[in-house]
C-alpha cells in the first residue's frame, strides 16, 4: 500500500512537472534578424540575448508598444514621439519635451543597428548595458514619459489586446516589466539600416561622385579629417565605435556625460560617438543638439575645437581650433557623409506605426 | 589453468603498462597573462590619464589608451617542431580585457622556445578579413585602405607636455609602414617577432608577458613627442622607428608558474 502511494505521488509529481514545463516552454515563431550582406561578411554576429530570442510575435508586440502612448504617465506620449521613423528614430527638436511640458538636456539618440553595439553601452552616457535595460529609463524618467513601471504594466494588463499579444509572444497573458522590455528590445533590434548609396557603392551597384570620393579620402586621412578612428571605415559599416569621447565642445561641462554615470573625473565631458549613418535625417547634431547643420559640425572639427582636461588625444591642433580644412575639403567631406544616408530605412513598412 | 590465466593477465597488464610509458604525453593548453609597466612600475587602470611618466627624451607624458594586438604565439621544441594556433589576441590594458589568453593549440609538456608576433605579419594582415577586429568592443581596428589596409598593431594614446608646458594629445599608432609618396603604395611589414626565451610547459603552465611601455620611446630611437606626436600612420619612417623600438626589449618574459 505504501509502495503504491509513493509510486502514485511520484507519478503525479512527474505529470505536474511536465505540465508546468510545457506551460513555460511555450515558443513563439523564431524571427532571426535579417542581417544585411555587408554586415554578414564584415561584422561578428549580432548580439541577441539567449533569454530574449527574436520572434515574430515578440517583434510585433514590441513595435505596437513602441508606438503606443499607453506607456506614458498620462497616456499621451509614446517612444516614437521622440524617436520618429522619418527622423531615423530621433527627434528633430533639440531637446524633446516630456508629458509635463519639460524639456530634457540632451538630443534623443537615433535608433538603428543596435544589435551590433559590441560595447553594449546605450544612451549618450552609457548608463544602460542592454537594450532591455534601456527600455524603462525614458518611461520612468520624470521629465520624459513620467510613468512608473507598475502603472505602465497595469495599464497594459487592463486592455483586451495586450494580454493576448503577450501570451502569443511569451506564453503568458500576465504582463510584467521584464516582458515589456523584452518585446520593445526585440523590435529595436530589427531597426537595421544598411542601404545607403555608400553601401550600394561597396556592393558595386552605385558609383560615388568625385566629391563623395574625395570626402571619403579626407575622412580616412589621419592628417585631415581623421574621422575613421571613432567613426569607422568601409570595413566597419556601423560607422561608429560605440565608445565615448570628449570631442572638444566645451571647456566647462554643464553635462558630464559618461562621467555623470561613472563618477570618474576622467569621464567628464565624454559622450558616445553616434553613427554617422543617416545624418541627412538626424539633425540637430551632438549630444545636446547644438549644431543645426552638418556644416556647423564640420566647422567644429576643423576650426572650433576647445581644450579641456579630458579632451580626446585624437583631437588635433587644438590651439588652432582643429586641422583647418579648406572649404573644398569641407564640401567634399559633407558630400561623403550624406552618401551614408539610407532613405529606405525611413520608409520601411516594418518600422511604421501599426496602431 | 588458473595459473596460466593469471600469468596471461599479468603479462597483458605489463605489456599495457609498457605501452603507456612509451606513449606521447597528453598535450596541454598554456595560458598567457599580459601585463604592462613603465620601467618596472605596473600600469593599473588608475594610472591611465592620472600618472605622469617621464620618457627617455625627458618629456612628461600620460597614457589614456593602450590597446595592442599579438598573434601567432609559437612553441618550438628542441627538435624544431613548431606548435602555433595561428590565432590572435587584442589586449586592452586600460579596460583589462583579454589580459588572459589561451592560444587554441595544445603542446606536449616539455621545454620550448617561445615567441609571438607583435601585430600581424603580412601573411595575416589581410584587409577586412577578421569580423571581430573590423568592429571590436572599442570600435574599428582596421587601417584605411589608402594607408595599405589591414589592421592596427597598437594604439597608444595620451597627452604630453610640450615645451611650453601645455598638454597636447599624442597618438602613437603602430601599423604596417606605408610610403604614400610611392605609386603604387610601398608597404613594409613592420610587425616583429618577439622571442621570449625558453619555458618549461607542464600541465598547468601560466606565462606572463610583460610590456615596458617606456621602451617604445627609448631605444634605438629616443622619441621626441614634440615632433612625432600625431599623424604617424602615414609616416613611413616613423612606423619603422616604432617597430625598431618595440623589437628592442619592450616585451619580456615575466613570471612562469606551474
Amino acid at each position: 500500500m505504501m509502495r503504491r502511494f509513493v509510486f502514485g505521488l511520484f507519478l503525479s509529481l512527474i505529470l505536474f512537472s511536465c505540465k508546468d514545463d510545457e506551460g513555460e516552454q511555450y515558443s513563439a515563431t523564431p524571427a532571426p534578424l535579417d542581417t544585411p550582406d555587408l554586415f554578414q561578411s564584415l561584422l561578428s554576429s549580432p548580439l541577441i540575448p539567449e533569454t530574449n530570442p527574436q520572434t515574430v510575435e515578440g517583434i510585433a508586440l514590441g513595435r505596437k508598444l513602441f508606438y503606443d502612448p499607453i506607456l506614458s504617465g498620462d497616456g499621451t506620449q509614446a517612444c516614437a514621439n521622440c524617436h520618429g521613423s522619418q527622423n531615423t528614430f530621433t527627434d528633430p527638436l533639440r531637446f524633446s519635451i516630456g508629458i509635463d511640458g519639460i524639456a530634457g538636456n540632451r538630443n534623443s539618440m537615433p535608433l538603428f543597428n543596435m544589435a551590433w553595439n559590441f560595447n553594449e553601452k546605450f544612451f549618450w552616457d552609457g548608463r544602460a548595458s542592454t537594450l532591455e535595460e534601456q527600455v524603462f529609463d525614458p518611461i520612468e524618467n520624470p521629465i520624459e514619459m513620467h510613468n512608473t513601471s507598475e502603472n505602465a504594466v497595469a495599464s497594459l494588463q487592463a486592455t483586451i489586446e495586450y494580454p493576448e499579444m503577450f501570451a502569443s509572444a511569451f506564453g503568458t497573458p500576465t504582463i510584467n516589466r521584464t516582458l515589456v522590455s523584452k518585446a520593445i528590445a526585440q523590435f529595436e533590434r530589427t531597426l537595421i539600416s544598411a542601404n545607403s548609396k555608400f553601401d550600394q557603392h561597396l556592393l558595386g551597384t552605385a558609383t560615388l561622385t568625385v566629391s563623395e570620393a574625395n570626402g571619403l579620402a579626407i575622412f580616412m586621412d589621419e592628417t585631415k579629417g581623421d574621422c575613421f578612428h571613432c567613426h569607422g571605415n568601409p570595413n566597419s559599416p556601423l560607422w561608429t565605435d560605440n565608445a565615448f569621447h570628449n570631442n572638444g565642445l566645451d571647456d566647462v561641462f554643464t553635462d558630464r556625460g559618461l562621467g555623470e554615470f561613472t563618477g570618474d573625473p576622467r569621464d567628464f565631458g565624454l559622450f558616445k560617438s553616434p553613427s554617422i549613418r543617416n545624418l541627412a535625417y538626424s539633425a540637430p547634431y551632438m549630444h545636446d543638439g547644438r549644431f543645426n547643420t552638418l556644416d556647423e559640425v564640420i566647422n567644429h572639427y576643423s576650426d572650433g575645437l576647445i581644450f579641456s582636461p579630458t579632451i580626446d588625444p585624437l583631437m588635433k591642433t587644438i590651439a588652432q581650433g582643429g586641422v583647418q580644412l579648406t572649404q573644398t575639403d569641407k564640401d567634399d567631406l559633407k558630400a561623403f557623409l550624406l552618401s551614408l544616408s539610407d532613405p529606405s530605412f525611413l520608409n520601411n513598412p516594418d518600422f511604421q506605426n501599426p496602431n | 589453468m588458473k595459473k596460466i590465466a593469471l600469468i596471461l593477465i599479468i603479462a597483458i597488464s605489463a605489456f599495457s603498462c609498457k605501452d603507456d610509458d612509451e606513449s606521447v604525453p597528453t598535450p596541454v593548453s598554456v595560458n598567457f597573462n599580459f601585463t604592462q609597466n613603465w620601467d618596472g612600475s605596473d600600469i593599473q587602470n588608475s594610472d591611465f590619464e592620472n600618472t605622469q611618466y617621464v620618457n627617455a627624451f625627458g618629456t612628461q607624458q600620460s597614457i589614456s589608451k593602450l590597446v595592442y594586438l599579438i598573434s601567432d604565439i609559437t612553441f618550438t621544441d628542441a627538435g624544431g617542431t613548431m606548435y602555433d594556433a595561428g590565432d590572435f589576441n587584442l589586449i586592452n590594458a586600460r579596460e583589462g580585457t583579454n589580459l588572459s589568453f589561451t592560444p587554441n593549440v595544445q603542446v606536449p609538456p616539455g621545454d620550448y622556445l617561445l615567441s609571438f608576433t607583435f601585430g600581424f605579419d603580412d601573411e595575416d594582415n589581410i584587409d577586412g578579413a577578421y569580423p571581430e577586429l573590423n568592429q571590436t568592443a572599442e570600435g574599428p581596428w582596421g587601417v584605411p585602405a589608402p594607408l595599405g589596409g589591414g589592421y592596427h598593431y597598437m594604439r597608444l594614446e595620451g597627452k604630453y607636455k610640450d615645451t611650453a608646458g601645455t598638454d597636447v594629445g599624442y597618438a602613437y599608432h603602430a601599423i604596417r609602414a606605408n610610403d604614400m609618396t610611392m605609386n603604387p603604395l610601398l608597404l613594409e611589414d613592420t610587425s616583429f617577432i618577439v622571442n621570449l626565451g625558453q619555458v618549461a610547459v607542464s600541465n598547468t603552465t601560466n606565462i606572463e608577458v610583460k610590456m615596458n611601455v617606456a621602451e617604445w620611446f627609448k631605444n634605438p630611437s629616443t622619441w621626441d613627442l614634440n615632433t612625432l606626436f600625431a599623424s604617424l600612420m602615414p609616416n613611413f619612417e616613423a612606423q619603422k622607428m616604432i617597430s625598431a623600438n618595440g623589437a628592442q626589449g619592450t616585451f619580456t618574459l615575466g613570471a612562469v608558474t606551474q
